[in-house]
């Protein structure tokens, strides 16, 4: 679960790290308020959960109230990479030197968290990573013993930081460490951290990722979840549960468990076809699982055919047969044709229930996969 | 012989009062595993499926001579439930719990690399030594006995792999779901290790997918160590980048790492054949043995 911006900085800001004046604005009126407010020049800035704003024009920066309500007009509202932005971050803008970089991240490879600071921020700190490995400092930390202070000044004095606010960005490390550990976070970042000509060190950007898994312990956090899907085909999948992603393709699919579902996708693209969706209905769907997942692929107007595959453990085949067939009969006239492939628990049965006028029934994934591509080839035609 | 698990394997079942682990333990016992106890707080002393339940682990090893444990407790009790198993010293725990915070997990991870205890998970379908025994939810009808390991990170990947190599008459020594989680017990090398140490394994099927990096990590394990062949298949090739394909781990960062061409040419540039389909990977087998 992402934090916007706004609430990742009240969270540095409340732990103590310092972060420039700003407001938060619904609308331009609200915006020039607020640019009034913190004072010129402010930058304003779109809440939403898209890498690279400022370059697709989601952050401005403004110099006075003109400037601030066409910059307002602009971003308010706007499609920013398929997000529609219906908050800005009004923000004062900061006199800088020097841009830094501090995250904290779970380290998969090696099982514990990892500490990194970086004096090349500002810029993507996953560039520098690929080009110049060796411009982040990083520190592995003992998830049973925490951060020790000596590990936030060795990854800052490691990193190169100037020795004048060495001490400043240790300590914004060490309250990052701690919010990441207390909040369950994934990644917690600050790039750029600014450093000002008097030797102020400030949070101008905020990242916080919180693990979804945990936020059963964060109810706070799980309060401020705004995840503006990417469309609405993405909502719909959430509202439903299923983990779901959309691409550009025709061919539906469908089917259990992520391995398993990606092979499928993998399978039409082998075959010649071109996948429409990743959807995982999850181990142990019954008949409603069934019929929404088959609501998800119908609604997307790409899909040609569906291709919908189970390998059951918990899965039982025939209560997914039933499952579709109920789902199917509900309809006139079928909205795109349906193959179907039965394994595991109760397949047999699965098949024997599943009504032939409704789908074409396969014996094998590559069958299922190859007469679901030629379906779609038939409607290109 | 076989890896892991076997005839011999004492099971005791952590979470067996719930819904999941009272059917999967039914399961697990139809299928002939020697599941021997039960443990759940405040359960000691009920009986579930003809098993005895204590309170705790350390009781049941006591008192059944438990040496391997299945975890069905919920997410937010998970964690607890492995260290405990854990600190129990058992020579096998098995976690079948999805959605174990990643952070608890970190933790579980430390404790694990101070005791000689193999952890397979979370988030996995368990291990199977067809014919002999099964710690978790795979379905036990799909396998037959014989000399092909199997480990994979996916659950319903493996069903459909296995599906395949039974089809061909080709059997399994043991089948191990390692998990997709980001942070797990058995990784890819430690399976493989396990499986060039059997007598009984003559050929390996390694199931990955995109994201992290495990799988390079394996290939070079492979073809510096290995002498056992190894034929390895990669879900996600069509999987587009920062987009999570379901399993946490399973996502193909912006700076490109954990793609699936990486993996592949890892695995076949340290002599490891890839298939392109699961029917290719069990033509592969064919060939090597």
């Amino acid at each position: 679960m992402r934090l916007h911006e706004y609430q990742a900085k009240e969270v540095f800001s409340e732990a103590g790290i310092p972060t420039p004046d700003s407001k938060l604005a619904e609308t331009v009126d609200e915006a020039v308020a607020a640019a009034e407010d913190v004072g010129y020049p402010c930058a304003i800035k779109a809440q939403v959960h898209v890498g690279g704003r400022g370059k697709a024009g989601g952050i401005k920066l403004v110099e006075s109230e003109d400037e601030a309500r066409e910059a307002a007009e602009d971003i308010i509202g706007m499609d920013l990479k398929g997000y529609h932005v219906d908050k800005v971050l009004v923000e004062a803008a900061v006199d800088f030197v020097n841009e830094l970089y501090v995250g904290v991240t779970m380290d998969r490879g090696e099982g514990k968290p990892v500490a990194m600071v970086s004096t090349r921020g500002g810029v993507n700190i996953e560039e520098v990573a690929e080009e110049d490995p060796d411009a982040i400092a990083r520190e592995h930390i003992d998830p049973s013993f925490g951060m020790q202070p000596y590990q936030a000044r060795k990854a800052v004095y490691d990193a190169g930081v100037d020795q004048s606010i060495a001490g400043d960005v240790a300590s914004i490390l060490t309250t990052l460490y701690e919010l990441w550990d207390d909040k369950d976070g994934s990644d917690a970042e600050i790039n750029p951290l600014m450093v000002t000509g008097d030797d102020e060190v400030i949070a101008a950007d905020a990242v916080m990722n919180v693990d979804s898994d945990a936020l059963f312990r964060h109810p706070d956090l799980a309060e401020m979840e705004d995840e503006a899907a990417d469309d609405d085909l993405e909502a719909k999948a959430n509202e439903y549960g299923f983990d779901y992603v959309r691409l550009d393709g025709n061919v539906g699919i469908i089917g259990n468990g992520a391995g398993l579902v990606m092979t499928t996708l993998d399978l039409v693209d082998y075959y010649g076809g071109k996948p429409a969706n990743f959807l995982d209905i999850g181990g142990g769907a019954k008949a409603e699982r069934v019929a929404n997942a088959l609501d998800m692929v119908f609604s997307d107007e790409n899909v040609d055919a569906v291709v919908f595959n189970i390998f059951g453990g918990i899965t039982r085949g025939d209560e997914v047969a039933n499952g579709i067939n109920d789902a199917l009969e509900q309809f006139d006239e079928i909205p795109k044709p349906v193959v179907v492939r039965l394994a595991g628990t109760k397949a047999e049965e699965g098949m024997e229930i599943l009504n032939t006028d409704l789908v074409q029934v396969e014996a094998t994934l590559e069958d299922a996969v190859q007469a679901t591509v030629s379906l779609t080839e038939e409607v290109d035609q | 012989m076989s890896v892991l698990v076997d005839d011999d394997t004492r099971v005791v079942v952590q979470g067996i009062t719930g819904g999941e682990g009272k059917f999967h333990t039914e399961q697990m016992m139809e299928y002939g595993t020697n599941v021997v106890a039960g443990a759940v707080p405040g359960k000691g002393g009920e009986e579930v499926a003809g098993v005895p339940v204590y309170d705790t682990v350390d009781q049941a090893v006591e008192a059944e001579d438990a040496d391997a444990s299945v975890v069905f407790v919920p997410p937010a009790f998970a964690a607890d439930a492995c260290f405990e198993a854990l600190d129990t010293d058992l020579d096998l725990v098995v976690a079948i719990t999805e959605g174990i915070p990643t952070q608890d997990m970190s933790k579980v991870y430390k404790r694990l690399g101070e005791t000689d205890t193999h952890l397979i998970g979370p988030n996995c379908p368990g291990i199977i030594t067809p014919g002999e025994a099964k710690l978790g939810i795979l379905p036990g009808n799909i396998f037959s006995s014989g000399n092909v390991g199997l480990v994979s990170r996916s659950g319903t990947l493996t069903y459909q792999v296995v599906d395949n190599l039974t089809d061909r008459g080709l059997g399994q020594s043991t089948a191990i779901g390692i998990g997709g989680d980001p942070i797990i017990g058995t990784d890819f090398i430690d399976a493989l290790e396990l499986f060039e140490e059997d007598p009984d394994t003559h050929a390996v099927v390694m199931c990955g997918e995109i994201g992290g990096e495990d799988e390079e990590e394996a290939a070079r394990y492979i073809g510096e160590y290995m002498d056992t062949p190894v034929v390895g298949f990669i879900a996600g090739r069509t999987a587009p980048p920062g987009k999570r394909m379901g399993h946490a781990g399973a996502i193909v960062s912006g700076s490109g790492t954990g793609t699936a061409e990486s993996k592949i040419s890892a695995l076949e540039d340290n002599g490891a054949p890839v298939g392109d389909t699961p029917e290719e990977v069990v033509d592969h087998i064919e060939d090597l043995l």
